[in-house]
């Protein structure tokens, strides 16, 4: 569990930035012990979900509810599909010519995949941030206005991005160097101005496909640290490899295991999906325990 | 709470642009078609005149003069013939000057030689032709030589020379793709820089290789200029060296210059002899694209 | 010898001889082509450079050589060159954009499209010629004019263009087209703002290479009819032109060997011309390639 914080207050952050749609809901770090969560309003409804690559399934049957101002863990064994699925709720599977997506997915009452639904709208509302940093090749200030300046964000582009910077705690390191190009920052700022950047749109929901990966240790926790205040005001759903992580930061875990087809295909499910304290100390499933006690890769 | 997922308006715009582009791209298919149909239209025409046969093995060209005989083998056999100088110069030295680059050359050699090989393939061809008639003419003659001041030998070895780089850069790229793992295996046994270049890299990348030498052969059947001057323009049915000949593109750059009407059978001669062009050409582009995808298939 | 001998003695003089033999072949193979081409220089300047002077390249063509210049053929290829660029390089980076961010790969016709780019890089400069000839200047009926001539070219080198594009456009890492998309960009939008000015410096190097390409080429310029007698600069997309590849194979083929020597400099023009975009499209390349 966290304790110190190495950036800027949240309330600071809170304040600064009047977001009239956004329930400040007071949510507390959980610990083993505590009692369960409330039911949270539905932000994501998933039924029998599968994506599939020129007929070869990826996931499968995929079934769960994202809550709102949670934290939503997706675990398991690479290969059984967490990133395919996390980029079913921003349509970026949308670019790949060969994947079809079954099932339904619904944001808030609206089928993602419906028809008139604009993938580029969707985005908007829904971000992601990548596995490895992907800044621009410009300036730290013009990273994070690209996204206002395309979607016609009005405002004070300035301030935009102050305030975009200070929600994802980069703005004192980089305050006084908006102008430099954003390859010059380490791995771990770069991927905190990808947030900033995607913050800066003011989405609803921001995915993150294995956020820390490619990360030290170090950087990873300001980034976990990060992603507990941000779960005031947005919901957050994390693909992760790290169990710990997992069990850090999120409010619920969804483990989903490969299932082997003819040869060495291999279709992911879900086999658990509660809150994590349960998962992580006393799952229903024997594959989940398998899993989180090492057994099982 | 949660804001529309539609547009709020149509975005004609990509729309707009997404066609723009597939324009511009299908500006290349209307390029290809518009060459067949150029060349198509006028040829039939002229083969209602000059019966295929007569045209294919007909040993006599003459078709400005009176009278006229429509036989297009002078001018293949012209093209065969320095073509075939051009290889004997382009083939062994391309692929040579490839091996050294991608086997012998140091990082820092290899920095310099592909663009000093590159000044070599953009010299424009007319300078090359006038080399070979002003310089490379009078040199073979100096060493004894019975070459006429036109003739198929200058024009084929400078056209060697163009056509080298282009040899050496294909053949280069399809040896550096050979695997490292290949060499460190055949070093490990004691090989020799030599065997493991010709008994290792080549015969790896013999498709690339191959390919090369299709492009270079391909681009000496199409070349204009050098032969146009230094090659002669005496259609004539001979594989001697020393003479003048004239090549399929020769001769039509001679019908261009002159004045010759429209709608003539002379006029037509250009299409057919283009389009006599355009298929050889072809067939060996088709084969030397197909090859490049064989290797680059297996090694990327 | 034993075994081990062989080994720690190292190769044998009969291999290491035949190791320098090729060694010396392959070396000799590079030096065919570069000997030819100080051979070419040196047989150029020496022809060519006696010639060269301000009168020569502010004179017009003209039938006695002593008074005959290149100010019309050199004028000629300039506005070529600016129209071929003005041409080629919108269609060309247009097809290369539409090749690489909006076509399907698995559909045919956009197969088909990529393989007929590559036939055509290949297609000998004077069928591009005919292909001039006949649906321009006769066929359209625009005559033998510059616009023909600089639209024959514009096709010419039109592949040259989008190949290089392309790798341009390629080189630019997918993860920052799916970082603008995942902001709610459009697909313009991620290559307006993203793609396009990372490609710039590799799509401008390429694009000057087509054009020392195009500017250096004659035979489609034959066709056209690009006459060889032009004592005047081109008034205008409409007028009669020349180009200096034109006036350079036409003072060649005279008998008098006074005209020879005046091809001899128009070619050290040619060359000079063609020196200076190669090497600015060099330091384009150095000064502002990104490596990723």
């Amino acid at each position: 569990m966290p304790t110190e914080q190495i950036m800027e207050s949240p309330e600071q952050a809170i304040t600064e930035s009047p977001r009239p749609d956004r329930p400040t809901t007071k949510v507390e770090t959980r610990r083993p012990g505590d009692a369960p969560l409330g039911r949270a309003e539905p932000i994501f409804e998933v039924r029998d979900v599968g994506v599939s690559y020129d007929a070869n399934p990826a996931v499968r049957n995929i079934t769960l509810d994202i809550g709102h101002n949670r934290i939503t863990a997706l675990i398991g064994p690479s290969g059984c599909g967490k990133s395919t699925l996390i980029r079913c709720f921003n349509r970026m599977n949308d670019l790949i010519p060969s994947a079809k997506v079954d099932g339904s997915i619904l944001y808030h009452g609206q089928d993602l995949y419906g028809a008139g639904v604009d993938p580029v709208e969707v985005r908007k509302l829904i971000g992601m941030v990548f596995q490895k940093p992907n800044p621009f090749p410009k300036s730290i200030y013009d990273n994070i206005a690209f996204g206002p300046r395309v979607i016609g964000m009005p405002g004070d582009m300035d301030g935009i991005v102050e305030r975009a910077l200070k929600r994802a705690a980069l703005w004192t390191e980089v305050k006084d160097r908006l102008k430099e190009n954003a390859y010059r920052l380490s791995g771990g700022q770069q991927q905190r101005l990808c947030i900033a950047r995607c913050l800066a749109v003011e989405p609803d929901v921001i995915l993150m496909d294995e956020p820390c990966s490619a990360l030290d240790p170090i950087a990873t926790s300001r980034i976990e640290d990060l992603m507990l205040e941000l779960k005031r005001d947005y919901s957050i759903v994390i693909v992760t490899h790290n169990m710990q992580q997992a069990a850090r930061v999120s409010d619920m875990t969804a483990v989903l295991m490969p299932e082997v087809r003819d040869g060495d295909m291999t279709v992911g499910h879900i086999v658990e999906y509660a809150e994590t304290n349960k998962i992580f100390t006393n799952p229903d499933n024997k594959r989940t325990e398998e899993y989180i006690t090492g057994r099982v890769g | 709470m949660a804001r529309r997922l539609t547009a709020s308006r149509r975005r004609y715009g990509e729309t707009l642009i997404r066609f723009a582009l597939m324009a511009c791209a299908a500006v290349s298919v209307v390029t290809t078609v518009g060459i067949v149909v150029a060349l198509l239209e006028p040829s039939i025409e002229f083969f209602r005149e000059v019966p295929v046969g007569e045209y294919l093995t007909g040993t006599d060209w003459s078709p400005l003069f009176e009278p006229s005989s429509f036989g297009v083998l002078p001018l293949v056999v012209g093209t065969l013939t320095t073509t075939f100088w051009a290889c004997v110069v382009a083939l062994p030295f391309g692929l040579g000057a490839a091996i050294y680059m991608s086997e012998y050359a140091g990082p820092r050699a290899r920095r310099w030689l592909k663009p000093a090989l590159e000044v070599l393939a953009g010299i424009p061809t007319v300078v090359f032709g006038y080399f070979a008639l002003t310089a490379v003419t009078p040199f073979l003659q100096d060493i004894g030589l019975p070459v006429e001041i036109f003739n198929a030998l200058s024009a084929g070895l400078v056209m060697g020379v163009m056509i080298l780089p282009t040899v050496a850069s294909l053949s280069d790229d399809a040896m550096t793709a050979v695997p490292m793992a290949l060499r460190e295996g055949a070093y490990g046994l004691g090989a020799s820089k030599l065997a493991v270049s010709t008994r290792v890299v080549v015969p790896a990348a013999l498709s690339g290789i191959v390919a090369s030498f299709v492009l270079g052969i391909s681009r000496a059947v199409g070349e204009t200029m050098i032969v146009a001057i230094a090659a002669g323009a005496q259609p004539t049915v001979t594989f001697n060296p020393y003479e003048a000949v004239q090549t399929m593109t020769a001769y039509i750059a001679q019908v261009g210059i002159g004045d010759v009407p429209t709608g003539s059978l002379e006029y037509k001669t250009i299409f057919a002899v283009g389009a006599t062009l355009f298929v050889a050409t072809l067939i060996m582009n088709i084969v030397s694209i197909r090859l490049v995808r064989k290797y680059r298939e297996v090694y990327e | 010898m034993s075994a081990a001998g062989r080994v720690v003695g190292g190769a044998s003089t009969r291999d290491r001889v035949m190791g320098l033999a090729f060694q010396g072949l392959l070396i000799f193979s590079l030096l065919v082509g570069f000997a030819t081409l100080i051979l070419l220089f040196i047989d150029v300047a020496g022809d060519g450079l006696g010639k060269l002077s301000w009168d020569f390249i502010s004179s017009f063509p003209y039938s006695l050589p002593a008074r005959a210049g290149i100010q019309s053929p050199l004028v000629g290829t300039i506005l070529l060159m600016i129209l071929v660029a003005l041409f080629a390089v919108p269609i060309g980076v247009g097809a290369a954009l539409y090749l690489e961010e909006y076509a399907d790969r698995d559909r045919w016709y956009n197969r088909a499209i990529e393989i007929n780019i590559q036939n055509l890089a290949a297609v000998p400069s004077i069928v591009y010629g005919i292909l001039g000839l006949a649906f321009l200047v006769r066929g359209l009926g625009l005559g033998r004019v510059l616009l023909a001539g600089a639209l024959t070219l514009t096709l010419l080198v039109l592949p040259i263009v989008i190949i290089a594009s392309r790798e341009a456009i390629r080189a630019v890492p997918d993860s920052i087209r799916e970082g603008a998309l995942a902001l709610g960009a459009t697909r313009w939008q991620t290559i307006q703002r993203q793609i396009l000015p990372a490609a710039v410096p590799g799509i401008a190097t390429g694009s000057i290479l087509a054009l020392s390409r195009a500017i250096g080429e004659t035979a489609p310029l034959i066709l056209i009819g690009a006459i060889v007698f032009v004592p005047f600069n081109p008034s205008g997309l409409d007028s009669p032109f020349t180009a200096l590849p034109i006036q350079i194979f036409n003072w060649t083929t005279r008998p008098q060997e006074e005209f020879k020597l005046l091809a001899a400099a128009a070619i050290i023009v040619l060359l000079g011309l063609l020196l200076t975009m190669n090497a600015f499209a060099i330091w384009l390349r150095n000064k502002y390639q990104r490596r990723w």
